[in-house]
């Protein structure tokens, strides 16, 4: 009963950053129909950014600053640089260019900072705490937990109760309408590029105190394991990213603690084989599409 | 052919010599009219004529290669994102209703680009259009005349000079028609401007000022209902190949 309520919390909070990041993907796929590949690589750039703050002025809050606007600025980089000459009916080069952008990154990254991996510090401890003699989340897992639900509040705020918000999601459905009524639809794919690669950087830089350490792919399994993610909730659906989110999550955590971690990703291709045999469009997607 | 006179003396639309082809086909060839302050001009022609290009010319969806689209005696904007605020409303064919966005929400987007809460304008010509209680409903979740209404509120929301309407009557019944008609006298009695598309005879005939007729990209009549009505050209081109009344 305490492995399992231990496994149950830590895949709680494994899953708040695979939603996390998971919902970065459903962002991009929403505002520009492309299924960003190089989003592992621009959130891990952000994160080097974080690093190269915290190393300076000594705060891992202004590193965790940095890292959003870090990932906000690249985002509108290559929205703006390679991927604005891309056609638009043609999904495969967006595809290749961001393919080729996670060369150019992972590889700019090695040469810069090294290939090595760097310690990054949580900024609060990692030990399990106690409630009675079952071990439960760590102080920073619940800080993962907060910050996770925190964003995703903020953003549900953002696209449902505000102006920028109805426009990000009319641009997102009906680009063609949303001209005509006066929506800038291009600033509008650029901002969610900007939300996209924000919200990855901060899923990546809550990770990898968790993990082996910074490092130009550290945030590549991450990103399998989000993109399995939003497929199974839809990649159409934020709610659908939340829930699969924290379902994978746990799988991974039950699976890793009771057979052996080599099993999980087993375990997350057998769940999503199931559901796209079944829902073949996620199991949060909803039924209308997007049109002109 | 001799344009008639509009009320005043700058036209609120004003296309003169407009051409458009699509490759090697011609779709508009040296098409003018104008649209005076207030008034409503009907757009008829049998499928194919060039009725949808005209006003995809005047939302800078397409490009002419010949003549020019005027507002209010200003170049009509080259981007038809900057159409609401050369006050400009269009609405579609296909309503292009955000279907899982609620009916406040899809008339709330075209104010969007505003600072300030718009709700109270959005209520309001929702209650005008009698759709205050759908207003929290999904737009894709109603019938297809209530989606007619949202999509037409959407379009009056910003209080627009000029009003496209693309086939603002198609799908609907009698009683809705009827409605419709007033609510589009109404509009043109408070000063806007109105361009209709439409297949429907008798709503035409009975909210048009002048009606303008096409055929193969080319205007071949221009007149009062009355007018038209009687030309031989019209008849052959359009009401004598059996248009729906």
């Amino acid at each position: 009963m305490d492995r399992l309520v231990f496994l149950l919390s830590s895949g709680l909070a494994r899953g708040a950053v695979l939603a996390l990041f998971a919902l970065s993907l459903v962002i991009v796929w929403r505002s520009a129909r492309v299924v960003n590949f190089a989003q592992a690589a621009m959130a891990i750039t952000a994160v080097y950014a974080a690093f190269a703050i915290t190393a300076a002025s000594g705060s891992y809050w202004l590193g965790l600053l940095g890292a959003l606007a870090a990932g906000a600025l690249l985002g509108a980089l290559v929205e703006r640089g390679p991927l604005r000459f891309v056609r638009g009916d043609d999904p495969l080069s967006g595809m290749i260019i961001a393919i080729g952008l996670v060369m150019v990154l992972q590889a700019g990254l090695a040469m810069a900072f090294g290939p090595e991996h760097r310690p990054m510090r949580a900024p609060f401890p990692e030990r399990p705490l106690m409630i009675g003699e079952i071990p439960v989340l760590s102080p920073y897992e619940v800080f993962v937990l907060i910050v996770a639900a925190a964003v995703m509040c903020a953003l549900a705020l953002l696209f449902g109760k505000t102006p920028l918000g109805l426009k990000l999601r009319a641009a997102a459905f009906a680009p063609e309408t949303s001209r005509l009524l006066g929506v800038r639809v291009p600033r509008m794919v650029t901002i969610g590029w900007m939300l996209s690669v924000a919200t990855a950087a901060l899923a990546a830089l809550l990770l990898v105190p968790t993990e082996l350490g910074l490092n130009p792919h550290a945030a590549d399994l991450l990103f399998v394991d989000a993109f399995a993610v939003a497929v199974v909730g839809g990649l159409d659906s934020p709610v659908g990213a939340l829930a699969a989110g924290l379902i994978i999550g746990i799988l991974d955590s039950l699976v890793t603690g009771y057979a052996t971690a080599a099993a999980a990703p087993l375990a997350v291709l057998v769940l999503l084989t199931g559901v796209l045999l079944v829902r073949p469009r996620g199991l949060f997607a909803a039924a209308d599409r997007r049109t002109g | 052919m001799t344009i008639p006179s509009t009320p005043d003396a700058v036209p609120r639309l004003e296309i003169s010599g407009l051409g458009v082809a699509f490759g090697g086909l011609t779709v508009l060839d040296d098409v003018s009219f104008t649209v005076g302050r207030g008034e409503t001009v009907a757009l008829i022609g049998p499928n194919g004529a060039g009725k949808t290009t005209v006003f995809n010319a005047v939302c800078g969806l397409v490009r002419p290669h010949a003549g020019g689209v005027r507002i209010n005696g200003r170049p009509a904007p080259a981007s038809a994102t900057r159409l609401p605020s050369a006050g400009v409303s269009r609405t579609l064919q296909g309503l292009g209703l955000f279907e899982r966005m609620t009916v406040l929400e899809n008339v709330l987007v075209p104010l969007s680009g505003t600072r300030g809460d718009h709700t109270a304008e959005a209520r309001a010509i929702l209650a005008r259009l009698g759709l205050t209680a759908l207003a929290e409903r999904p737009a894709g979740a109603l019938p297809y005349p209530e989606r007619k209404r949202v999509a037409l509120a959407r379009a009056l929301v910003t209080a627009p000079d000029l009003l496209l309407l693309d086939e603002p009557a198609g799908g609907l019944g009698a009683a809705d028609i009827d409605a419709l008609a007033g609510t589009v006298a109404e509009v043109a009695a408070s000063g806007c401007s109105v361009l209709v598309v439409e297949h429907h005879v008798d709503f035409v005939m009975g909210v048009a000022d002048r009606i303008v007729v096409l055929d193969f990209g080319r205007v071949i009549a221009c007149g009062t209902p009355g007018e038209v009505r009687g030309d031989p050209a019209v008849e052959a081109a359009y009401l004598g190949l059996g248009a729906a009344s």
